[in-house]
């Protein structure tokens, strides 16, 4: 892969949500280089998470390109997109991160269940698991325990533990800290840079606080990169 | 661990689960108890008369013969001589006769005039003879043996009097002949149960002082005098024939239905069981088809369920859609949840059906006479539960497929 070239790159991005309420929104030219950490900010509303399905490749443009690590996403069928996203993308959701019922453990090794490149990139699931829980200043006894006991704090730890396992290139954040009081938010942000940047992966988190934006390299408007359009059906 | 996970799942919803497992449990448990209840009932039925190998009587129709003979429905058209009866009686196939005659009654119950061989020689659910539960077998001309349900019904003890009536349903009461019940049988399930059984000779004795139906006038006959008579009956109503050998059957059959001194016919009594059972054996079908039906309710209980979970599992969804499960596991995970769910409640089914067998097998054998067998499940049985399975397989498609385009819209940004 080229040093150079963008591991996230939308070029002239159109998209319309289907039915309902009519939202459409258009980007223009937006990259990420390899490596970076990029905040995005934008209110609610502003088509922060559409931009993130759009890199995800669970919704696919109605034109323009989007690429990821070099792929166009258009051009792999949807089973393969998919695949595609276990193996190059981790997600943290704003909350509800987990499978409330199933343990610390397994919900760390999910991913790994569908992208077998990942997989074989760590050598010892439960090990690695532990390491990077412990890396995130969770205590490894939290391991087996069922995600629904652990405090909001914790499961978005978990939840950063759950991506970065099998070093995927890209993080995708959606507000993580968002459910978090401002002292957690802070030692949440040191643990989770100090492990995205372990791992050399390419951290692009949106937010609508920009107090958070100084730990970033870059810091983008929603509203600088994205047009949208909405309107009642 | 995508199956320990759709497990954990199933446990954190305990309680619908809990109730879609149940309700699917006692559905199957209908089912198949009803299907038992069904064989059961069919296989009873077949063996309300066992070893004996031929059924003779006046010709008419096998089934007719076989309701009045054994079941104690309906009259005999014509008798058969004694004369004839003695004649088949010598043949060599025959290996033991006993004949029965009937046509009187006591109170709603049939009155039947047989010899003590009777006892010996009725036999039900294959091997089974009759034992007297209280008193003993009639021994004097004036003994009655009651059935179970005759005992029960009229609160008849061991020595009590009782009066047979001339005919069937008859105000003519044979009062000068009062019977004496020597001894109470123990309950069956078979007709014999509602039968009172007497001697030959008593059924002779009652009629003495009876000609063509009407009392003859003058005073009745003294009981000293009746017990000096000749009672040897004129004619018996059927005769139940044991042969010596199996392979004797069909000859001895033919044999009987061509006798040219009396018209007669000569029954197999397991064939006209099965040609009557094909005449009340139709209300079987439809109760099955009702418990069928309820198993199908069942079903589409447990699709609402998994319909109404769906909302608050878009979130679960979506995690799976992030983290690379493609549309299709999650229509798997709700069809594995679904097939899971079934084969629970199909097992629950399955053990509630035995602990009921348990629990009904000698009440319903006492109450009914219905003999209820306790086996391992067979091969019909497996059979339903696996069409429960896959029917709940089949149902769970439908909120399955709602999931599969639900999460294909959602994308992965599930507001919560």
């Amino acid at each position: 892969m080229n040093e150079k070239a963008p591991i996230l790159e939308l070029q002239d991005v159109r998209f319309r949500w289907p039915g309902r309420v009519v939202f459409e929104m258009s980007v223009p030219d937006f990259s990420v280089a390899p490596g970076e950490t990029v905040l995005l900010l934008g209110e609610s509303g502003s088509g922060k998470s559409t931009l993130l399905s759009l890199i995800c490749g669970t919704v696919l443009a109605q034109a323009g390109r989007v690429s990821v690590a070099g792929t166009a996403l258009d051009e792999l069928s949807g089973g393969k997109r998919d695949r595609f996203r276990g193996e190059h993308v981790g997600v943290v959701f704003q909350q509800f991160n987990l499978l409330p019922f199933g343990s610390v453990l397994e919900n760390i090794r999910l991913p790994l269940r569908f992208a077998p490149e990942r997989r074989a990139r760590v050598a010892d699931e439960a090990q690695e698991a532990a390491r990077l829980c412990n890396a995130l200043g969770l205590p490894e006894a939290v391991l087996g325990s069922r995600a629904a006991a652990l405090s909001v704090g914790q499961q978005q730890r978990v939840a950063v533990a759950r991506a970065l396992i099998g070093q995927p290139p890209i993080l995708l954040a959606d507000e993580p800290t968002s459910a978090l009081d401002e002292e957690s938010q802070s030692a949440f942000l040191d643990l989770m840079f100090k492990q995205v940047r372990a791992s050399g992966a390419t951290l692009l988190m949106v937010s609508h606080d920009p107090r958070l934006s100084t730990r970033f390299d870059r810091v983008v408007r929603m509203s600088d990169i994205a047009h949208v359009e909405r309107q009642a059906a | 661990m995508i199956l320990r996970l759709a497990i954990a799942s199933l446990f954190a919803r305990a309680l619908t689960v809990g109730m879609t497992v149940l309700a699917i449990g006692l559905s199957v448990m209908l089912f198949l108890g009803v299907e038992k209840v069904r064989t059961g009932a069919k296989a009873s039925f077949a063996d309300t008369i066992s070893g004996t190998d031929l059924i003779v009587g006046a010709r008419s129709g096998s089934v007719q013969l076989l309701l009045y003979s054994v079941f104690r429905i309906g009259n005999a058209t014509n008798n058969v001589t004694w004369q004839s009866y003695q004649d088949i009686a010598a043949w060599p196939e025959v290996e033991w006769i006993v004949p029965i005659s009937l046509g009187d009654s006591h109170r709603q119950f049939r009155v039947m005039g047989t010899t003590p061989a009777f006892f010996e020689r009725y036999k039900y659910r294959r091997d089974r003879g009759l034992s007297v539960a209280d008193g003993v077998l009639m021994d004097d001309l004036f003994d009655a043996v009651i059935g179970a349900d005759v005992a029960n019904a009229l609160g008849y003890r061991v020595d009590d009097p009782i009066v047979v009536a001339h005919g069937l349903a008859s105000f003519l009461h044979h009062d000068d002949q009062p019977f004496r019940v020597a001894g109470i049988l123990e309950k069956t399930g078979t007709p014999v149960d509602r039968t009172v059984i007497v001697s030959l000779a008593a059924i002779e004795a009652i009629h003495v002082d009876w000609k063509s139906g009407a009392r003859a006038p003058g005073a009745g006959t003294p009981e000293e005098v009746i017990r000096q008579m000749d009672l040897t009956p004129n004619a018996i109503t059927a005769a139940l024939v044991g042969v010596e050998s199996p392979i004797q059957i069909f000859g001895l059959q033919r044999a009987i239905n061509e006798y040219s001194e009396e018209p007669l016919l000569a029954i197999l009594p397991g064939v006209a069981l099965q040609e009557l059972w094909a005449i009340v054996g139709v209300a079987e079908t439809a109760l099955l088809a009702v418990s069928a039906m309820v198993v199908v309710t069942a079903l589409i209980g447990m699709m609402a369920t998994i319909f109404s979970s769906l909302n608050e599992r878009r979130r679960e969804m979506a995690i799976f859609r992030a983290m690379g499960a493609r549309p299709r596991v999650i229509v798997a995970m709700l069809v594995l949840e679904a097939v899971l769910t079934a084969a629970l409640g199909g097992a629950l089914g399955l053990g509630l059906l035995y602990f009921g067998l348990i629990v009904a097998q000698p009440i319903v054998d006492s109450a009914f006479g219905l003999w209820l067998p306790i086996e391992a499940p067979a091969l019909r049985e497996l059979w339903v539960l696996i069409g429960v399975i896959v029917a709940g397989a089949v149902v769970s498609l439908v909120p399955a497929l709602r999931a599969y385009r639900l999460s294909l819209a959602d994308g992965m940004m599930v507001r919560t």
